[in-house]
């Protein structure tokens, strides 16, 4: 049996999460990806390292690729015929899945952070409830589209050889082909990527204003850390998207978490509850955050955290 | 411009949601509420009606109950409401829910679509791009900011990872929204008062065209072991000290 797992090129390179998926799929048959974006050697080469025998590449230029990757993707499933593909939680993999689950009538299996295949059979398990329920659901029929959680599987190489590449052109979708990318903007974070950082700091509304992120900044550089927030606080604008921690966000897994002005929103509490040590300073004894914390300290955030920035400048 | 939104009941977020032990359903009471993320969508449509002389027709699929949140929506301003509500709908999937979605969307007539990126009760994050797809019209996705272009097209910034796009199609168009999209107003007393005489019409699977079928089945639900409960501490001045000495034990410093 065949899965396809969904790849957009980020940085040149497959998706993190597309690597982690190959690593998953691969242990229960062949893996194909489907590739969106420039493309390039390493990247295939990447993807072979992970299991993938063969992409399949579609490179969309200018055009919004959610409508033509679905398209192709529904075409090249009537003869390749795969049982399961896998997408992630980023904007165009949820996209694609979407527009393609409609296409084909095939059902989707959303946030599982758990898979078993075996033969015809999948299914998907899934957290609700802030993480404190899991649900294992079965699709009744194939293929089956499931939407992963990123992290939900390690990316690990399996020194597997450079794949098949195969050239896909872009297919008429119409009208709803038409949307255009205008122009791209990067709004980077300083210090760590997020998602790889062994300590993130990150802030909520508890801060009281944008202004609370300085220190936030100043804590995560004394301990090599990066920065994250809740939705809460990059709905207000305080800071870019690319902070955002949570459901509809990144999910992380650093060694400590420090979760500073943070109620614990189920939203925010997915997206770091697998963390290995969680800090955190709220000034309501209620706050749901510390149900998960290793420590929990009942105060004012815009007072302990100058006060530990204070004792960590001392110590260095 | 004719705007349709695909709005949800959920039930009151501050209580948490119950699943029904046999069928494993989300349990509904009768007093549903607006999902929150709805009101941005809301907000978005009526702003864009005004500056086109254009409608609002709320559009949603759900156990109707007493209505509270479809009213919810309509007090902000939106003209009417299509229901879609029968029993065969319990335990669909998001494939199903768009197609009732997109049946009842083109039952009105529209040029723009708006819906939130995903529910907060069910959150499975695609029936938008369902409905798009079923719509045959383009999907702009996770908008932090929605404006109409020059030519009458829809413009968006949309949310990437490493940081935004600027996306722009020709209508018939979806657009989802973010929570950071726009401030959404709140009812005000006339409103509310208008809300409770605007049309909502109800219907059924046959009414937009669609059978139910069941494509999936909850095998189990159980409970995630919790995490071991840690220490708790009221700040005495010297909170500071009790997280270096944590930073220590775990080796950060």
């Amino acid at each position: 049996m065949t899965t396809w797992v969904f790849s957009e090129e980020t940085d040149g390179a497959p998706s993190a999460a597309s690597l982690e998926a190959a690593t998953a799929a691969r242990a229960w048959g062949e893996v194909a990806a489907f590739y969106v974006g420039t493309g390039n050697p390493a990247a295939f080469a990447a993807l072979g390292d992970h299991g993938v025998t063969k992409v399949y590449h579609l490179d969309p230029g200018d055009a919004l690729p959610s409508a033509a990757a679905a398209a192709a993707m529904a075409d090249l499933a009537a003869s390749d015929a795969p049982s399961v593909i896998m997408f992630s939680m980023g904007s165009t993999d949820r996209d694609v899945a979407g527009r393609l689950s409609a296409r084909m009538g095939a059902t989707v299996l959303s946030n599982a952070v758990a898979l078993e295949v075996d033969g015809g059979s999948v299914v998907a398990y899934n957290e609700i409830l802030g993480g404190s329920t899991k649900v294992a659901t079965k699709a009744e029929s194939g293929p089956v589209i499931v939407v992963t959680r990123p992290k939900a599987f390690p990316a690990e190489p399996a020194g597997g050889a450079e794949p098949a590449v195969v050239a896909i052109a872009m297919p008429e979708t119409g009208h709803a082909g038409s949307a255009q990318v205008l122009s791209r903007h990067v709004e980077a974070s300083e210090g760590p990527d997020l998602e790889e950082a062994d300590v993130i700091i990150s802030g909520g509304r508890g801060l009281g204003n944008a202004d609370g992120f300085a220190m936030m900044d100043e804590l995560a550089k004394l301990l090599g850390g990066a920065v994250g927030a809740t939705r809460a606080v990059v709905d207000s604008g305080w800071v870019p998207y690319s902070y955002q921690i949570g459901q509809t966000g990144k999910t992380v897994k650093p060694s400590v978490y420090v979760a500073c002005g943070i109620s614990g929103a189920m939203q925010h509490l997915v997206g770091m509850k697998d963390a290995t040590t969680i800090i955190a300073i709220n000034k309501d004894p209620e706050a749901p955050i510390f149900d998960v914390s290793d420590l929990g300290i009942v105060g004012d955030v815009n007072k302990v955290v100058p006060a530990l920035v204070e004792a960590l400048k001392a110590r260095s | 411009m004719r705007i349709a939104v695909c709005v949800k009941q959920i039930p009151d977020p501050a209580t948490p949601y119950e699943l029904d032990p046999d069928s494993h359903y989300v349990v509904r009471p009768n007093d549903q509420v607006l999902d929150d993320t709805d009101r941005y969508g809301v907000e978005v449509a009526l702003q864009l009606a005004e500056a086109t002389e254009g409608s609002v027709t709320l559009v949603s699929m759900s156990p109707s109950g007493n209505l509270q949140g479809i009213r919810q929506a309509l007090a902000m301003g939106a003209d009417k409401a299509v229901i879609v509500d029968d029993e065969s709908l319990r335990g669909s999937d998001s494939l199903t829910t768009a197609k009732v979605l997109a049946g009842a969307i083109q039952r009105e007539g529209f040029d723009l679509v708006i819906a939130g990126t995903e529910s907060t009760d069910g959150y499975t994050g695609v029936v938008p791009q369902q409905v798009a797809e079923l719509l045959d019209v383009p999907s702009l996705s996770f908008a932090k900011k929605v404006e109409l272009a020059e030519d009458g097209a829809v413009r968006i910034e949309r949310q990437t990872a490493a940081g935004y796009d600027v996306v722009q199609s020709a209508v018939p168009v979806l657009v989802t929204v973010t929570s950071g999209v726009v401030e959404p107003r709140y009812p005000t007393f006339k409103g509310i008062m208008q809300a409770k005489s605007k049309p909502v019409d109800t219907l059924g699977c046959g009414d937009v065209g669609v059978s139910p079928t069941t494509t999936q089945t909850i095998q189990a639900v159980e409970p995630v072991p919790a995490r071991e409960a840690g220490e708790i501490v009221e700040d005495d001045g010297e909170g500071y000290a009790k997280i270096v000495a944590m930073l220590e034990q775990v080796k950060v410093i």
